[in-house]
């Protein structure tokens, strides 16, 4: 399936949401993927922190919104750190987040945890998953 | 005998690596001939040449031989060594054992001993060489320009500002080139007419500049430094001192044409101005088109035109000048789109090439600067910019780069944004390549503020739906398959070498690419010259190149045509042919196959002669002698039979 690009599309009103809550200009971006290359989890993601940008770029918020990526980010700003147009990736991932928490999609109901889960998760985890997933 | 000194250099280990060159010098040191040998890391710095001085005077040496590298980088740098000591420059040899040898084999033991026959075969050389003077000729100090583009302009207003003669030569009515149809120059986005006219009426008024606009040049003879030039100036049917510039004869003119200043986006008429600006400021009628050369047809313009000024009995005049030096910039034309069916070119009013897009955006345009599209005069909303149409594609295309499609594109969506500020450009592309000064930054903005969207990928084809322009492409970058509908696709077509350079380029006798551009002399070290003497290249008849770039090869050229011009006279290399008269039959052989032009045939004393000014010791004439009559110096037929004689007796 092509994907049919309009004016209207690019820089549509999510796009511009993520830009707002971030802070960022997705089209700084120029697809280096120095943040992909650095990393730690982007062997479990399912599409790279680049290609976020890029998509954004394209206007298929869809694609992003949708993706496991967002989720799998840990927000430990290796990204935002290498980029060498100034791009705080992070930031990205928190705002794409951010939108989708807000919409109620992936948070985290702490009375759904099963009791085994609690007692074996490290407490660490159960901070960041807290502090990522209940907007 | 020849007292003669050996050199052997090991250029580092770029000979010593594959040349025994302590075997070899321990070989030669008894060869008839030879009072001294030696080898050293370089010979060509300070300290090698000074061996070879000091031990010119300890060994009392009449003759050198270095074995080294090719004689074309430091033959010079040994023979002015002798020259130091008193000994003459052509009693040095060089024995290429670098180029010859030692990179091209890997066998130690193979190319040892190929090296010393070439030593040897140096050797025999050297022992009958004579010492000889160089031959001097007067110069004509004025520089003929081909070509009346920004490179020719600017080459030809330094060397007048230096104070020669310059005679322009541009085969359009105008001057200009193609810098004259652009809109704004990037990265600056300077108005290319504001900073071209001045330079256009420079040359109109300068003392030193001769123009001769509407010409080509017929034939060109003689050699560095005299040349004799035949211009042959196209009549323009309309008296430049009496024409007023009214018009009135455009108002009556029957006949329309597609303007070739506005791309084919807009008419004229067969009798025209090119542009408001022109240089020189006449009219003049296209004789393809025109009516009135039958008078019976037409005579509208003769009839309404109050001053007189044109006469269709005008014909083409042939000039004759004289020339010391030729700087040939002729320019580029855009790779006809045509080849572009995929792209729809030709077929669609809505595709354009880069040329009419920059006369969409000049104020001086079809439009006045306003940007609507050809086909139906609406503002284009979405347009699709496709860099690289027919570039970099060497099995359907043109192979090369053409360094400008990149920074022109953006410019174009750039400056389509701030005409059309809720429109959106797309630019396809393979590589952006960004090279000069304050490019990339231009890019960075662009892309960052300006909202142009790049997509990676090549577009496979363009077709019409309705209104619109289907695009299809790939963004390689997330490997999705794009589709745009768009209202206009601009293609980034390349560069090519203007159109009858081939033709020019034998007239002059210069060599071309595989492209058909102009070959420098050498690509790093002399730019801008040609290999030819006394001929020197600027802009984008040498390869294709942005403003900056042919303007500082132009002022490149003229700086050496302002060293050349501030001798008063010319030497040349007195390695020529010379006729031993007792032998000559006056045959004629030589003089047919001479390629300069260098033999003449005394018919009174039935021998045949060689001009030493003309000869380029090319040899030619000497392997056609039936018999043997014509000899060159220093590399005579016995000579040449003791170097061959080296090879067969090893």
């Amino acid at each position: 399936m092509s994907y049919k690009m309009t004016r209207d599309i690019i820089k549509n009103s999510l796009v511009q949401k993520i830009e707002e809550l971030s802070g960022q200009n997705v089209f700084d971006c120029y697809q280096c993927g120095n943040c992909s290359s650095g990393c730690p989890v982007v062997d479990y993601m399912d599409i790279m922190p680049n290609q976020v940008l890029r998509l954004a770029q394209l206007g298929a918020t869809e694609d992003i919104l949708n993706s496991e990526t967002i989720w799998i980010c840990s927000a430990c700003l290796q990204c935002s750190t290498r980029c060498p147009k100034g791009v705080e990736v992070a930031k990205v991932m928190e705002a794409l987040r951010s939108i989708n928490l807000r919409k109620r999609i992936g948070t985290l109901d702490p009375k759904k945890i099963e009791i085994e889960d609690l007692q074996n998760l490290p407490p660490i985890a159960l901070v960041g998953a807290f502090r990522k997933l209940t907007g | 005998m020849k007292r003669i000194g050996v050199f052997i250099c090991h250029c580092g280990i770029n000979i010593k690596g594959t040349v025994d060159v302590e075997k070899i010098t321990e070989e030669i040191a008894d060869y008839p001939g030879v009072a001294y040998i030696e080898n050293y890391i370089f010979m060509c710095s300070e300290p090698g040449q000074k061996l070879i001085r000091d031990v010119i005077i300890e060994h009392k040496l009449d003759g050198v031989v270095v074995a080294a590298c090719s004689p074309t980088l430091h033959e010079t740098t040994f023979q002015d060594a002798l020259e130091e000591m008193n000994i003459n420059r052509h009693q040095l040899e060089v024995a290429n054992i670098r180029e010859q040898c030692s990179w091209v084999h890997t066998d130690i033991e193979e190319s040892t001993r190929k090296a010393n026959l070439i030593i040897k075969t140096a050797i025999e050389k050297l022992k009958l060489n004579e010492s000889l003077t160089p031959i001097f000729a007067p110069l004509t100090k004025r520089t003929l320009v081909i070509g009346g583009g920004i490179a020719g302009i600017q080459a030809a207003l330094d060397i007048a500002d230096g104070g020669y003669e310059v005679l322009l030569v541009e085969r359009n009515p105008s001057i200009g080139g193609h810098m004259i149809q652009l809109s704004e120059t990037f990265p600056t986005l300077d108005c290319s007419q504001c900073i071209m006219t001045p330079k256009m009426v420079a040359i109109n008024k300068h003392k030193n500049i001769k123009l001769y606009a509407n010409s080509e040049i017929e034939s060109i003879e003689g050699f560095f430094g005299n040349f004799k030039v035949r211009i042959k100036r196209k009549p323009l049917y309309v008296d430049p001192d009496k024409c007023t510039l009214c018009d009135d004869c455009t108002a009556v003119c029957p006949v329309v044409v597609p303007s070739e200043y506005d791309e084919g986006l807009t008419w004229r008429k067969a009798i025209y101005i090119p542009f408001p600006q022109s240089i020189p400021a006449t009219f003049t009628i296209d004789t393809e088109n025109c009516l009135g050369f039958n008078p019976i047809a037409c005579t509208k313009c003769q009839d309404a035109c109050e001053p007189d000024a044109i006469n269709y009995d005008m014909k083409p005049e042939t000039f004759e000048e004289e020339i010391g030096a030729v700087i040939v910039a002729t320019g580029f034309d855009l790779n006809p789109v045509e080849n572009m069916a995929e792209y729809g070119y030709g077929k669609y009013p809505d595709v354009l090439n880069g040329l009419q897009f920059e006369r969409i955006l000049s104020a001086t345009g079809p439009t006045g600067g306003e940007m609507f599209r050809p086909s139906d005069g609406k503002v284009p909303k979405e347009v699709v910019f496709i860099q690289c149409s027919g570039s970099r594609d060497p099995e359907r295309h043109l192979p090369y780069c053409s360094r400008i499609c990149c920074m022109y594109t953006l410019k174009h969506a750039k400056l389509y944004k701030h005409k059309v500020h809720d429109g959106q450009p797309y630019i396809f592309y393979i590589d952006i390549r960004s090279g000069g000064k304050r490019y990339e930054e231009f890019v960075q903005q662009a892309v960052s503020e300006d909202g142009i969207v790049y997509i990676r990928g090549k577009v496979s084809r363009v077709y019409r739906e309705g209104e619109k322009m289907i695009v299809h492409g790939m963004d390689t970058l997330t490997g999705k398959k794009i589709e745009i509908e768009a209202d206009m696709v601009v293609l980034a077509m390349g560069i090519i070498p203007s159109a009858d350079t081939d033709k020019l380029v034998n007239i002059l006798r210069l060599n071309t690419d595989e492209n058909g551009f102009l070959v420098e002399a050498h690509p790093k070290l002399r730019p801008v010259e040609s290999i030819q003497s006394g001929f020197y290249l600027a802009g984008t008849a040498q390869g294709p190149k942005d403003i900056p770039d042919a303007v500082s090869q132009a002022s490149g050229a003229a700086a050496k045509v302002l060293a050349l011009m501030s001798n008063d006279e010319i030497s040349h290399s007195p390695i020529v042919a010379i006729v031993n008269e007792d032998l000559c039959s006056g045959c004629g052989i030589c003089v047919d196959t001479c390629p300069y032009g260098a033999r003449e045939l005394d018919i009174i004393e039935k021998i045949a002669t060689v001009n030493d000014v003309l000869c380029e010791g090319c040899g030619a004439c000497i392997s056609v002698c039936p018999a043997s009559a014509a000899q060159q110096k220093n590399l005579t037929d016995e000579q040449i039979f003791n170097m061959i004689r080296i090879y067969t007796n090893a």
